[in-house]
């Protein structure tokens, strides 16, 4: 084995890419919301249509979204290899063990929480990703008035498979911007109109949540980066925009479909 | 005295290394609030004597909290419910009359029982071996004090230094990760002027001693730390870490 093999199969290495890639996982919570945000947007979908597309499309996006995909799946084995590591450095378990005396609840079942978060990623990429890359979906038209941008006329088309997945262009002599694309905001609309499906979102995100309060100041503790200066940003951080802020604004996002 | 207490005791009692143990209850009667622990399990044993019974098999040595030797898992928590204290510490006015108290070995594959609530311990000698250590050339003795070092770093590697190596972090920890043991020990050296010479290589050899005695990894509860007779910090092992990195990562030697 090479000394950098060994680096990444000593108990730190493997910690260090747990760190790593869980970082590189939080960060890219803030583009993803920042992204679905435009959900809101009372626009029948036109403008997370075109950043779905965008999203999807652009070539360096797309990389960074094939490293996330690596990151979740090398996070999770790791996780397990790590785990397996810890259970047999204890092969007899104690009769008593009081945990929540000395250490959070969130800390102790990181194991638990990642599984949530992962089985609801596949499900949520089942159902929004694959769906778009592969299922036959409708189209949205919207037809923008040049003179009044207020003014948007909504109607569906039909799958055809050899329809552009988003084209916009401006009739001039309509005075007309008609932009044509994959209706993922529709997708997403009829999806949370089922209770069940919301709810699993809102624990998903109590998961992230408690997940994110440990795990944020854990990658910094790991790596190492424990200035004195730099903890209480990190702590801040951690607690208040990874474990509140952004799962809240996620969990918002059904919440507002649904009763809309 | 009116004030004495009777109490249930469910003790490990585990022959041998290859034997398999279980928790046998014990009565405790006239217990004095002012006795130690250890005390108290003297005097249970003392009855145990008395009646033919082996006795109860636990390790202590100073009995003033500075040795390192005495362990024990008391109610689910390392050196029993106090903080900062280790169990020859803990007096009997911790618990109340008609408690029941747990008492088992420590719990982990580096740390083998030996015998019913000893364990042994030997793992972190031979991760001390393996690095934790200065060279020194003998001569004539330098001036004290001609290298400075700051107080604040003074300081931290005296705490550092206060590890007695009991192994309640091991023991509170999850993961039974030995971390913040060889953070502490790791620290000491490396926070002085006297420790540069073997920092990078040093920290290298302890972390491979210590994952090759089967301890598992930090996943940063703070239980140690909580735990810890001598309130050593979890600082110790962001240091550890950053080290070990900046050895296999960043530098070229060693």
């Amino acid at each position: 084995m090479s000394n950098f093999a060994k680096t990444f199969s000593s108990s730190l290495g493997k910690k260090l890419v747990m760190a790593l890639t869980g970082i590189f996982l939080s960060t890219f919570l803030i583009v993803h919301l920042i992204g679905n945000l435009q959900l809101f947007k009372d626009d029948a979908g036109q403008a997370f249509n075109a950043y779905a597309y965008f999203m999807t499309h652009f070539g360096p996006i797309k990389i960074i979204s094939y490293l996330l995909y690596a990151s979740i799946i090398i996070h999770a084995v790791y996780a397990l290899l790590l785990t397996a590591g810890n259970k047999k450095a204890r092969p007899v378990a104690y009769a008593v063990q009081k945990g929540g005396q000395n250490s959070p609840w969130s800390s102790r079942n990181m194991g638990i929480l990642g599984t949530i978060l992962l089985i609801f990623i596949v499900v949520h990429m089942g159902d929004f990703w694959w769906k778009y890359h592969n299922a036959e979906l409708p189209y949205a038209k919207y037809e923008i008035s040049l003179d009044n941008p207020n003014d948007i006329q909504v109607s569906e088309l039909p799958y055809d498979a050899n329809r552009l997945i988003h084209s916009d262009i401006i009739d001039v002599q309509a005075r007309k911007q008609i932009v044509v694309s994959k209706d993922l905001y529709k997708i997403v609309n009829n999806a949370f109109q089922t209770w069940w499906y919301v709810l699993l979102y809102v624990v998903a995100m109590t998961a992230l949540s408690f997940h994110l309060i440990h795990g944020f100041k854990s990658a910094f503790q790991t790596i190492g980066w424990n200035n004195s200066n730099l903890v209480p940003i990190i702590r801040f951080l951690g607690v208040w925009v990874f474990g509140v802020l952004i799962p809240l604004a996620f969990a918002a996002i059904p919440l507002y479909f649904f009763f809309k | 005295m009116s004030n004495n207490m009777n109490l249930t005791l469910k003790v490990w009692r585990q022959k041998n290394a290859k034997a398999k143990g279980e928790l046998v209850s014990y009565q405790a009667d006239h217990v004095s609030p002012d006795m130690s622990f250890l005390e108290m399990l003297d005097v249970v044993n003392e009855g145990l004597i008395k009646k033919g019974d082996d006795p109860i098999h636990f390790d202590h040595d100073c009995r003033e909290g500075i040795c390192g030797s005495c362990s024990l898992h008391i109610n689910g928590r390392p050196h029993g419910p106090k903080k900062g204290i280790t169990t020859c510490q803990l007096h009997m006015r911790s618990f109340n009359d008609k408690d029941t108290i747990v008492i088992e070995p420590w719990r982990a594959e580096g740390f083998p029982v030996i015998k019913d609530l000893s364990t042994d311990r030997s793992a972190f000698d031979r991760i001390q071996v393996a690095g934790g250590f200065i060279s020194v050339n003998t001569g004539g003795a330098p001036d004290a004090n001609v290298i400075p070092i700051p107080k604040v770093v003074a300081d931290e590697a005296f705490n550092s230094a206060t590890c007695i190596g009991c192994g309640a972090c091991v023991a509170a920890c999850k993961n039974a990760s030995a971390m913040l043991f060889v953070s502490a020990k790791v620290s000491q050296l490396a926070l002085l002027p006297q420790g540069q010479p073997e920092r990078y290589r040093r920290v290298q050899a302890m972390v491979a001693q210590m994952d090759a005695e089967g301890f598992g990894s930090c996943t940063n509860t703070g239980a140690c730390e909580a735990e810890c007779p001598k309130e050593i910090s979890i600082t110790n092992i962001a240091r550890m870490n950053r080290d070990y990195f900046t050895a296999k990562l960043l530098k070229s030697e060693e």
